[in-house]
């Protein structure tokens, strides 16, 4: 007889994170970076990470600009080596397999892990095209239009596109292109979504909309967000890493922990010089 | 008290002069346009005023004759459709291969540097020579023949850097975001480039395979060097036909001495005009329809 192993995932308590998280408890790690190295050709952008993200956590990367966040979430769904002479070393599990293993597949690893780019970056087609693209190069072609509305709605866009799917995504807002794009990546069902500054290119309002899309979205995908902004990474992540560089302009990861720990007492100088604004 | 000085205000100075400066600008610019206008106008005329009174259904409906009176252009017509289908053909699937090819797999490294600037300077490569290549390669090599095949092939070649640079053109102004976004949800590098950039290049890519176009229905001389006739008596009908174009055609009535074929040159040219416009018409409604769908 098989019996299930039921893991009833500790609650997170208020005073570990900011935001409350039914679901997402679990310390199981999701991805689990070890001693990871990414270069560009020679300049080595980020230096020696190692870093287990939580699953069904938001987890925010904040630290100075050119400190290598991207660069560190573009190696996690293998992006970065699309970069000419991008290379990265050490290893990166993602459920427990290395994803920079041979015998791995780039496009396969980020059918599960999506992302979502600091520019809104929709394609130049319609908004029902948009989304159904990740189903159509990933070979998903029964109940198309069903996944594309449970996308739209997913992202809080629905209300909003419903009854224009067949229009160019190009006439959307920023706010409503972002989130076009974080219903295309949700299309093709991510375990994992990467996000590089979503907000960068957005207004107050906007901002507001996506962080609060991010909220909904932990319940059930696991998120990596990169931000320029402190309140936002304060506002929507249950961990922060902050990473900075050295003098060789490598990015190093200064310090990990539950947001509030980050924000309200920090272990490293740093940490609170740069969140108190003595630095950016 | 205090002294004042008047000083002219900046913007008053020499003011005449600049705007008579700027009058003189747009005064040369539209010379420059109308000079445009005026020599093909000119020459439009000239060819219009000899060739409209032989110009008619019969004229494209008759083959070559040794009368001038009875003779027409049906065969040429015939024959640069069929060879302009064939170069069609192969330089769009050759030429945008290469370039998506050159943009969007090859690493930059001293072979596709080489590759490149083989590729624009074959862009300058006198047209005859491409004629001698195509009798060398297609006629005798591959035992073509001087058939439609051999010259379409040949006019194939000699657009195809243009084609190429025009392509890689359209590709390059589609933004890398495009292809990380597709790549990012999983696609491969071919599906982003098939379903996303290709289309999105697409009206840059139908531009430049237009003009390429336009320069080959009229080339002469390769055709000639491959052993294009002057008198086909038929209507080819397979690519291993015996062929000639209009341009051929009409360069062997302009060099004979009786003026009724001096006519007869004006009206092919026509034919040839408004053939070349229709081929432009239906490629700017395709760019238009594609643009009309994909901008940012």
């Amino acid at each position: 007889m098989v019996t299930r192993k039921v893991v009833n995932p500790p609650q997170a308590s208020a005073a570990e994170s900011m935001v409350e998280s039914p679901v997402g408890a679990s310390s199981e790690p999701v991805i689990d970076i070890k001693g990871l190295r990414a270069f560009y050709g020679s300049h080595l952008a980020v230096k020696d990470i190692s870093l287990s993200l939580r699953r069904g956590r938001v987890t925010a990367v904040i630290g100075p600009s050119g400190c290598g966040k991207s660069t560190l979430v573009r190696c996690l769904n293998r992006m970065h080596e699309m970069v000419p002479g991008a290379y990265v070393e050490g290893r990166v599990f993602y459920q427990g397999e290395d994803m920079y293993d041979p015998r791995i597949d780039p496009v396969e690893l980020r059918s599960r892990i999506g992302m979502v780019f600091q520019k809104p970056n929709p394609f130049p087609k319609s908004i029902f095209d948009n989304v159904a693209f990740g189903l159509k190069v990933n070979g998903i072609s029964d109940h198309v239009s069903d996944r594309v509305e449970r996308s739209l709605r997913r992202a809080a866009l629905w209300e909003e596109v419903k009854d224009r799917l067949k229009e160019s995504a190009l006439q959307l807002s920023g706010g409503q292109q972002q989130r076009l794009c974080i219903a295309r990546a949700l299309a093709v069902e991510p375990e994992v979504i990467l996000m590089d500054e979503p907000c960068s290119a957005l207004d107050p309002m906007a901002t507001l909309a996506v962080e609060e899309l991010i909220r909904e979205l932990s319940q059930e995908v696991t998120i990596i967000i990169v931000t320029h902004n402190m309140q936002q990474a304060a506002r929507v992540s249950h961990e922060t890493a902050f990473l900075m560089t050295d003098e060789d302009r490598s990015g190093y990861l200064v310090e990990y922990g539950p947001t509030n720990e980050i924000f309200t007492n920090p272990r490293n100088e740093r940490t609170e010089a740069y969140i108190t604004g003595r630095f950016s | 008290m205090i002294p004042t000085v008047t000083y002219d205000r900046p913007a008053q100075r020499n003011r005449t002069i600049r705007k008579a400066k700027g009058t003189a600008f747009v005064a040369l610019a539209m010379l420059a346009t109308s000079l445009g206008v005026v020599v093909l106008a000119a020459l439009l005329i000239t060819v219009a005023r000899d060739g409209i009174g032989v110009l008619s259904f019969d004229f494209i409906n008759r083959f070559p004759h040794y009368k001038a009176a009875e003779a027409g252009a049906k065969s040429a017509l015939a024959g640069t459709l069929w060879v302009m289908a064939i170069t069609a053909f192969f330089s769009i699937i050759v030429g945008v291969g290469a370039s998506i090819y050159l943009e969007e797999f090859a690493s930059r490294n001293w072979f596709t540097k080489i590759v490149e600037t083989n590729i624009n300077n074959l862009a300058g490569v006198p047209s005859v020579v491409y004629g001698l290549l195509g009798l060398a390669v297609f006629v005798y090599g591959m035992g073509l023949g001087p058939t439609i095949l051999a010259g379409g092939l040949t006019l194939a070649l000699l657009i195809l850097p243009i084609i190429v640079v025009a392509s890689r053109e359209g590709l390059r102004s589609v933004p890398p975001s495009i292809r990380e976004a597709a790549m990012a949800l999983g696609a491969t590098r071919w599906q982003a480039v098939r379903f996303q950039v290709l289309p999105a290049a697409l009206p840059t890519i139908l531009t430049g395979f237009i003009l390429a176009l336009a320069r080959a229905i009229g080339e002469t001389a390769p055709l000639i060097a491959i052993g294009a006739f002057t008198s086909v008596l038929f209507v080819p009908t397979d690519p291993f036909d015996a062929f000639t174009v209009l341009p051929v055609q009409i360069y062997s009535w302009i060099s004979r001495p009786l003026p009724a074929f001096q006519e007869n040159a004006a009206a092919g040219i026509i034919v040839l005009l408004a053939v070349l416009l229709l081929m432009n018409a239906v490629a700017v409604t395709l760019r238009n329809i594609y643009s009309r769908r994909s901008r940012w």
